[in-house]
């Protein structure tokens, strides 16, 4: 369902993806026809479905790191920043934190600069204030397999943001967490979020990490994936763990469950 | 700081071995051309150590030598392999062969062909070391983490970014461990070698003094060049594991305690 084009909107979209489909190469259909555009204006975008509904795919496709089989993907906020892949501004936050083990914080997060030729005293000050951003600046100088499962992962998002990219991707990033580090997590991702404005497109599989986080949220159905429902989250920012026990949570929590059930419901047909 | 069971456990095993053998040899009264006592090695060590000196710096260089450039021509080799598809297809199987083709059968075709005997010995010393480097370094280069391999193409990093900070590193583990193996096998290849060149070229290493001492029937001087042997196959191992560890222990599971 796309968004409907707005006379007011003066940025171009950052994401705009027309009919794509996927087939992987053993034949199975992932996604089925998928038309979504992400608008120039920041938002907070969680794409929710059941494992294996194509929602990694999506991302994927997102970035670039695959080709749809069908259908048109396009990033027209990008257009005339070089060729595709290496000219587009995204961060991309895998599952785990997919850290190189042998280098140090301050490595991994001075990374993507690093690929792009940047260097000086003014990347080294970029990549530490990206670090106290996410609470690491004391953790520069350590290796990943001296952190905990929660601080590498912070140190995977100062990464993906340390290019201060527009559209940041990110694939059930905190699955693997603990309740009360992914709780953490997604606060501090929302402020981090709120006071840099850039547009996020997180997949989940929860319905109260989607509510509780997005601004929108799109609904997909068991695989082929495809788009069940595109909801808008009203609640205003900053959200606080107040909003988490409040009836308009419950509220909306229970109306994008709703849209998850009948969405799963769709699988009978084509079973 | 306390000295735990296990750094005790393997010199109490060599103990209690070499006093076995001293008291059998002594108990059934071995004369030293059948079974020399340890002790009687010992003794030879030192007063040969003049004769035996010269030929084990020998088996050294040439263990040293064919170790480097295993090390040097393996990684070199493995770059090239994993560069493309094609080549890695089409020349990987003349490694196996390589390395399956026992080396006392091609060692005599290699001394005739070779200039010099040193020469010789050194492309079958190479012959024998080289394939672990190889073999290990391939792995290694092709199982780099799949998402980080993503994150540089996400970034458009060059082929050329991508081996050095992502390739080699995630390589040097497995290389690490291709030397180990491949520090003894050089050494292995040195003596063997010598022992099918024999008599040949005016320095000899110690495989050649074990061939002369047996056929004079000095027999604890055969052991004595053994000990050295392997002394220094020990050494060698210990050196490289040493490094090993000095160069994962911030990150590879491999030399953490």
């Amino acid at each position: 369902m796309p968004d409907r084009p707005s006379s007011k909107m003066v940025q171009p979209p950052l994401l705009a993806m027309q009919g794509v489909k996927k087939t992987f190469a053993n034949g199975l259909l992932a996604l089925d026809g998928i038309t979504l555009t992400l608008p120039g204006d920041p938002q907070f975008l969680a794409v929710l479905g059941p494992s294996g509904c194509g929602k990694s795919t999506l991302l994927r496709i997102a970035a670039n790191l695959d080709a749809p089989s069908e259908g048109s993907v396009d990033w027209p906020a990008f257009a005339g920043m070089g060729e595709q892949g290496s000219g587009l501004n995204l961060g991309y936050v895998f599952q785990e934190p997919t850290l190189m083990p042998w280098a140090t914080i301050f490595d991994n997060v001075r990374l993507p600069l690093r690929i792009r030729g940047l260097s000086g005293s003014k990347v080294s000050d970029r990549v530490m204030e990206m670090l106290g951003r996410v609470g690491l600046r004391d953790f520069a100088r350590s290796y990943p397999c001296e952190l905990s499962g929660g601080m590498r992962m912070r140190a995977s998002v100062a990464r993906a943001l340390v290019t201060e990219p527009r559209l940041l991707l990110m694939d059930e990033p905190f699955a693997a967490l603990d309740e009360i580090t992914r709780a953490k997590l997604e606060r501090d991702l929302l402020g981090l979020w709120l006071s840099s404005r850039f547009t996020i497109v997180f997949v989940t599989h929860s319905v109260f990490e989607a509510v509780f986080l997005a601004s929108r949220v799109i609904v997909m159905t068991p695989r082929p994936g495809r788009i069940a429902a595109d909801l808008k989250i009203d609640a205003p920012y900053p959200r606080t763990e107040e909003y988490r026990t409040s009836t308009s949570y419950i509220a909306q929590c229970r109306e994008v469950s709703e849209a998850l059930a009948l969405a799963m419901s769709e699988d009978h047909s084509c079973a | 700081m306390r000295i735990g069971f296990d750094t005790v456990a393997p010199f109490a095993v060599g103990a209690l071995f070499i006093g076995v053998w001293q008291a059998a040899v002594q108990w059934y009264e071995l004369p030293p051309y059948l079974l020399p006592s340890p002790l009687k090695i010992a003794e030879t060590l030192v007063s040969d150590f003049p004769t035996l000196l010269p030929s084990w710096l020998f088996t050294l260089k040439i263990t040293v030598l064919a170790f480097l450039a295993a090390a040097v021509g393996g990684l070199g080799l493995s770059l090239l392999l994993t560069s493309s598809r094609l080549l890695e297809r089409s020349l990987f199987p003349y490694a196996v062969i390589l390395q399956v083709t026992p080396i006392v059968a091609i060692a005599p075709l290699i001394i005739i062909w070779a200039k010099d005997t040193t020469l010789a010995l050194l492309i079958c010393a190479w012959i024998v070391a080289f394939f672990p480097v190889v073999s290990n370094t391939i792995t290694g280069l092709n199982s780099t983490d799949p998402n980080l391999r993503d994150l540089f193409k996400l970034y458009g990093a060059s082929k050329w970014q991508t081996m050095l900070w992502l390739r080699l590193p995630s390589a040097l583990p497995y290389y690490l461990a291709g030397l180990r193996i491949s520090g003894g096998l050089a050494l292995i290849g040195a003596v063997v070698a010598e022992f099918v060149a024999g008599t040949g070229g005016t320095e000899s290493g110690l495989a050649y003094r074990i061939l002369e001492s047996a056929y004079r029937l000095r027999i604890p001087r055969v052991f004595a060049a053994l000990v050295l042997i392997s002394v220094t196959g020990l050494a060698i191992f210990a050196a490289l594991s040493l490094l090993s560890n000095r160069l994962l222990r911030h990150w590879h599971e491999s030399s953490k305690a």
